[in-house]
């Protein structure tokens, strides 16, 4: 078709047996190399993807659904006032969800309170302070943290920190902070305060390996700009590190909570599982998490094992919603760094 | 120099500076050797309670009745192997193919729907799965089982694999695909022997870390596999674990109970050790985010 056709021959054929043959030479080849089979294979491959990622999104719809299904009785009988009846009695078989979510939230928040500030400086330290070498091994120690079974670390809970609280910090406490409401009380050993300092120490590696993706996205020149201008290292990491990384580190507390809001095992060894609301943080208490795997083999009543599905139900909108939230945060940041560089 | 007021003024400053820097450096370091603290804590503690009951009974015999000393936890190292094994049969292939649609086609709503559930499935605390699988196994067949175990490991396996194979295989430069298509494979062939294949040995890395973290899962089996005292191997039946038997051995109120707990949590802690250091010093980690 082109001016340039380089073939004696070709110049002689009209247009029309052209087209023509180079249609016949297509089919050929399609022919030979294109076999049905191929296109049905793939076709096929294709299907069973497709199927198997379905199946995915229906199994996270099905969780919500088989959970709601399964809690309907407690939701019929008492409606959904039930999460503001603060008594949960199984001997009487009255429940009121209140303290098991009060005591959910208290414990995790308490958890990220104190991981927070120690995620943030192992952030900094192995991104800003530490050479490269110490750092990966501080990296991998702390991911290591993550990768202890969650029972593990409630055994250790049980045996090692319990009776340290018991023994020597709480009356510490106590005696030095009383005046504080939450500081009263005898010192169980057991309770809110206990299963925050392990939930922190659980959630730590997530709140700063997310946080110290965050920092190694922002450019080096912001830095070198920072010290250019007579900035000393802290001054540095204020100004051109954490003030950048704001929204960054937000969504990696954020998915610290999520990760503290369902933990259970650890939880449940050291939290004392009293389904009470008390001021007090070394008072035994309950999450929604540890009245579960505390109650639903023991439960015998349809209301108690239904109450127990809701209270998952609930546990299952609280984390969905925290976590993606978290996910809409971190995807924002890391997509907005990579337009970026 | 001293004569200036302003410059004894700056250099106040300058000091007061060079102390916030020194003084927030040092907190750093201070949080990072707390955590490590803790971590050798929790190791040491592990190690010097559990050392001296990790013995060959503890792997060859079965737990004796509350009073006996001794006896071990056979039933739940094979109630483990058993569970791990067929969760990871499940969900190893199920995460495989939706890592696979999601880096190989994951373009638009659907494949976004998909990567989301993915994301929401792999926060959902595991407990929320153990319930869920009582209510949709153990209710109708009215009994609790290893089979019911196994789903519920699975669920939890399919999307820490499936974002890791799609990680992964997003690593595999596109005109590697393009070889394949242009020497005339079909898609199908070039996803499985070329993509997949290249990114092999990584997706085995990822797929041993979804086992080490599966292996401890305790709270989720406490009602879909219960426990077992006795050595089975059934699917039908209620079956042992380690986590759950060292939780059960944890709270109990004896002390040679409590001495065999730290013997499995040893045991379960080596394990999941050995699989982080094999995937770290063998595979190169290659993959980001892995955890």
């Amino acid at each position: 078709m082109s001016p340039s056709v380089p073939i004696g021959d070709v110049r002689s054929l009209s247009s029309g047996t052209l087209i023509n043959s180079t249609k016949k030479a297509t089919k050929l080849i399609r022919n030979f190399t294109l076999k049905r089979d191929v296109h049905l294979a793939d076709k096929i491959f294709f299907l069973g993807l497709l199927f198997t990622s379905f199946l995915t999104v229906i199994l996270l719809a099905s969780i919500g659904l088989f959970l709601y299904l399964a809690s309907e009785k407690a939701i019929a009988a008492s409606g959904w006032q039930i999460i503001f009846r603060s008594l949960w009695d199984p001997v009487r078989d009255v429940y009121g969800v209140l303290p098991v979510l009060y005591g959910t939230l208290v414990s995790s928040l308490l958890g990220v309170i104190f991981a927070v500030p120690l995620s943030l400086g192992i952030a900094l330290f192995t991104n800003e302070l530490a050479p490269k070498k110490l750092a990966t091994i501080v990296g991998f120690l702390v991911e290591l943290l993550a990768a202890i079974p969650s029972v593990v670390y409630g055994l250790w809970g049980i045996f090692v920190l319990v009776p340290l609280l018991r023994g020597s910090i709480q009356p510490f406490l106590i005696e030095n902070l009383g005046f504080l409401p939450i500081f009263t009380g005898p010192a169980y050993g057991v309770g809110m305060f206990t299963s925050g300092l392990i939930l922190a120490l659980m959630i730590t590696p997530t709140i700063s390996s997310i946080s110290r993706e965050v920092f190694r996205a922002i450019p080096h020149s912001q830095r070198e700009a920072a010290l250019a201008l007579g900035a000393t290292r802290w001054e540095m990491m204020r100004l051109s590190v954490l003030k950048s990384a704001k929204a960054g580190v937000f969504g990696a507390i954020i998915l610290g909570l999520g990760r503290a809001l369902g933990e259970t095992m650890a939880v449940t060894m050291v939290i004392g599982n009293r389904a009470e609301i008390v001021a007090s943080l070394f008072a035994p208490a309950q999450t929604m998490a540890s009245v579960i795997a505390n109650e639903y083999t023991e439960a015998t009543s349809e209301i108690h094992l239904s109450t127990l599905a809701f209270v998952g139900l609930l546990l299952f909108m609280v984390t969905f919603l925290v976590n993606s939230i978290a996910h809409l945060i971190i995807s924002k940041i890391t997509k907005k760094h990579t337009g970026t560089f | 120099m001293s004569l200036n007021p302003l410059g004894d003024f700056t250099r106040l400053h300058y000091k007061r500076r060079k102390a916030t820097n020194i003084l927030f450096c040092s907190l750093m370091v201070v949080s990072t050797l707390i955590v490590v603290l803790a971590l050798g804590a929790v190791f040491g503690y592990v190690l010097y309670k559990g050392l001296p009951a990790f013995n060959w009974p503890f792997f060859t015999s079965l737990p004796k009745p509350v009073g006996e000393v001794g006896g071990g936890m056979l039933n739940a190292i094979v109630g483990s192997l058993i569970m791990v094994s067929l969760g990871g049969l499940i969900g190893v292939p199920w995460g495989i193919l939706t890592g696979v649609y999601l880096s190989e086609y994951g373009r638009g709503k659907f494949a976004s729907t998909v990567r989301f559930s993915a994301n929401m499935l792999s926060s959902v605390p595991s407990i929320i799965l153990g319930l869920f699988v009582y209510v949709i196994l153990v209710k109708p067949m009215h009994r609790f089982s290893a089979l019911s175990g196994s789903l519920t490991l699975a669920i939890i396996m399919i999307p820490t694999i499936a974002r890791i194979t799609e990680e992964l295989l997003k690593l595999v430069p596109n005109h590697i695909r393009e070889a394949g298509l242009a020497l005339g494979l079909p898609r199908w062939k070039v996803t499985l022997r070329i993509v997949l294949r290249g990114s092999f040995s990584a997706i085995i890395t990822g797929v041993m870390l979804a086992v080490a973290r599966v292996s401890g899962e305790t709270a989720p089996l406490l009602f879909t596999a219960l426990n077992n005292q006795f050595l089975q191997f059934r699917l039908d039946q209620p079956i042992s674990s380690l986590p759950v038997q060292i939780y059960t051995y944890a709270i109990s109120p004896f002390d040679d109970w409590n001495r065999q707990a730290w013997a499995g949590a040893y045991a379960l802690i080596v394990f999941v050790f050995l699989i982080n250091l094999i995937t770290r010093v063998i595979f190169k980690p290659t993959v980001k985010g892995l955890n």
